[in-house]
């Protein structure tokens, strides 16, 4: 077995485990690769997940199921009917309450050996550097662009391993990013997408079960690091693909020209991660471009007083399948080729989930002639929170 | 003719086809090829200027062609290209 400099050095002769955790413990101790030592160092280690979402789920029930005596979460959100498809840490009963909450008994459940350090706050540049100091691993279980650089630079600054892993549809991808001993997640993406080229899971959706296989990698990859055991994924780009059902694997290379990780670093300390992936630029630019908007309750008048309008749907057919409000369905994709079917000179109100994709129809419209165009803003969910309950909101 | 591995978030544009297979003698070559038969990918391979966006990561087999030839990387009959974009999905709200 490949052995390596283990992250935390074995506690032997100050902290001992007591007659329960060795019984609990027992499927480890009797494996060589860890026994009693490698048991302590996992006690003696502290990580943090960042997020307590769908990979930090699956992260933190089996870190403290497997006896890390430090876990540390990160999360200011609260539990929503959504997330329980996949986030496997909450339960029905959570919905509403702050997501750490619902982290944090369910760990004490699962092993109450496990000091649980809550950060009921968002990561920022002020607090990251604060908060990952005191951990040993940090494991990125983030759903957005800026704070994985912040935390990617973080953990370059502090010289600490940072556990990736990344989820999209049916997708994965899981890496350590540790500058001490190979690339950083900038080596491998120097420049954040611009915000909306890429789909989120909000907008693209996400299989369930995804990040329960992504979590468990980062969380065996946290171990391993931990015991000084394996061969880490260092180095290593590991993709999942869980509808071909394989496993692939990139080099990884570390970039001499890196500007946080190289030989001359340019970011030296951390920066507006809101500004470098060009957030606050693309919020003005959408202000500024924006398209006319009517409000759900507006739509709702019209309608009631049988105003001549045209209401379009531009999501997809298995999402009108879902909920709908019985108007006409042309896909956003399928428009330019079906604008023939509409009259410009008519009043159309357009929609879709939340209104991203029906602005794009409406400006596309405007572009083709049409004069009176409007979003509904916030979609076909503002209509279910405010008009008509019985729409369900997906 | 080599292969090109599209990722999910891209399938959408290959008419939900997980593999193309383009023609090209480079890197450069098939990825121009891919994006003329599917315009749509275009805007996501390609800045306004032609040249590939920095968060679109091409490797042919398991090696980032930026630490081959770039774009010049040759390629052949049965070798693979695999597109590696950002993906930010894990605390999905």
């Amino acid at each position: 077995m490949q052995m390596r400099q283990p992250l935390v050095e074995s506690p032997n002769g100050t902290m001992e485990l007591s007659n329960e955790e060795i019984a609990r413990y027992s499927r480890h101790l009797i494996m060589p690769e860890v026994a009693l030592d490698g048991q302590k160092q996992l006690k003696a280690a502290k990580v943090l997940t960042v997020g307590t979402g769908g990979l930090g789920s699956p992260l933190a029930l089996y870190l403290a199921a497997a006896g890390i005596g430090t876990i540390g979460i990160v999360d200011f959100d609260v539990v929503d009917e959504s997330n329980l498809q996949r986030q496997i840490i909450h339960g029905t009963s959570d919905l509403g309450r702050p997501k750490v909450e619902s982290a944090y008994e369910k760990i004490k459940d699962i092993n109450p050996n496990v000091e649980v350090r809550v950060h009921e706050e968002a990561l920022t540049s002020e607090n990251a550097l604060e908060i990952f100091e005191d951990y040993d691993v940090i494991v990125d279980g983030t759903d957005n662009f800026p704070t994985r650089y912040l935390v990617n630079d973080a953990c370059v600054l502090l010289g600490k391993p940072n556990v990736y892993g990344s989820i999209f549809r049916f997708e994965g991808q899981a890496s350590v990013f540790y500058a001490e001993e190979g690339p950083c997640y900038r080596c491998l993406y120097p420049e954040p997408p611009p915000p909306g080229l890429v789909p989120s899971c909000a907008e693209g959706g996400v299989l369930g079960i995804l990040p329960g296989a992504i979590g468990t990698i980062q969380a065996t990859e946290t171990l391993k690091l931990i015991l000084g055991i394996g061969e880490p994924l260092i180095g290593r780009l590991l993709l999942y693909d869980a509808l071909g059902m394989s496993f692939r694997e990139m080099k990884l290379r570390k970039d001499p020209d890196c500007p946080v990780c190289g030989e001359n670093p340019t970011v030296t300390e951390l920066i507006d991660y809101q500004e470098f992936c060009g957030i606050p630029q693309a919020t003005a630019a959408e202000e500024e471009n924006g398209v006319p908007e009517i409000t759900v309750q507006d739509l709702k008048s019209k309608l009631d007083n049988q105003e001549e309008i045209n209401v379009l749907d531009v999501r997809e057919p298995h999402e009108y399948e879902v909920a709908n409000i019985g108007v006409r369905l042309i896909p956003l994709g399928e428009l330019p080729q079906r604008l023939v079917e509409l009259d410009q000179d008519e009043y159309f109100v357009v929609h879709c989930k939340t209104g991203a994709r029906s602005a794009r129809a409406v400006k596309l419209l405007q572009d083709s002639g049409f004069q009176n165009v409007y979003n509904v803003k916030g979609g076909i969910t503002a209509w279910s929170e405010e008009i008509d309950p019985s729409v369900p909101k997906y | 003719m080599p292969k090109v591995k599209i990722p999910t978030p891209l399938r959408q544009y290959t008419a939900g086809n997980p593999e193309v297979e383009v023609g090209g003698a480079t890197a450069g070559e098939a990825l121009g090829n891919l994006a003329s038969e599917h315009p749509d990918l275009k805007q996501h391979l390609y800045t306004g200027d032609g040249t590939l966006r920095s968060f679109v990561n091409v490797y042919k087999g398991d090696e980032d062609i930026r630490y081959l030839e770039g774009q010049d990387t040759e390629v052949a009959e049965g070798d693979e290209l695999s597109i590696i974009p950002s993906i930010a999905g894990g605390r999905c709200k």
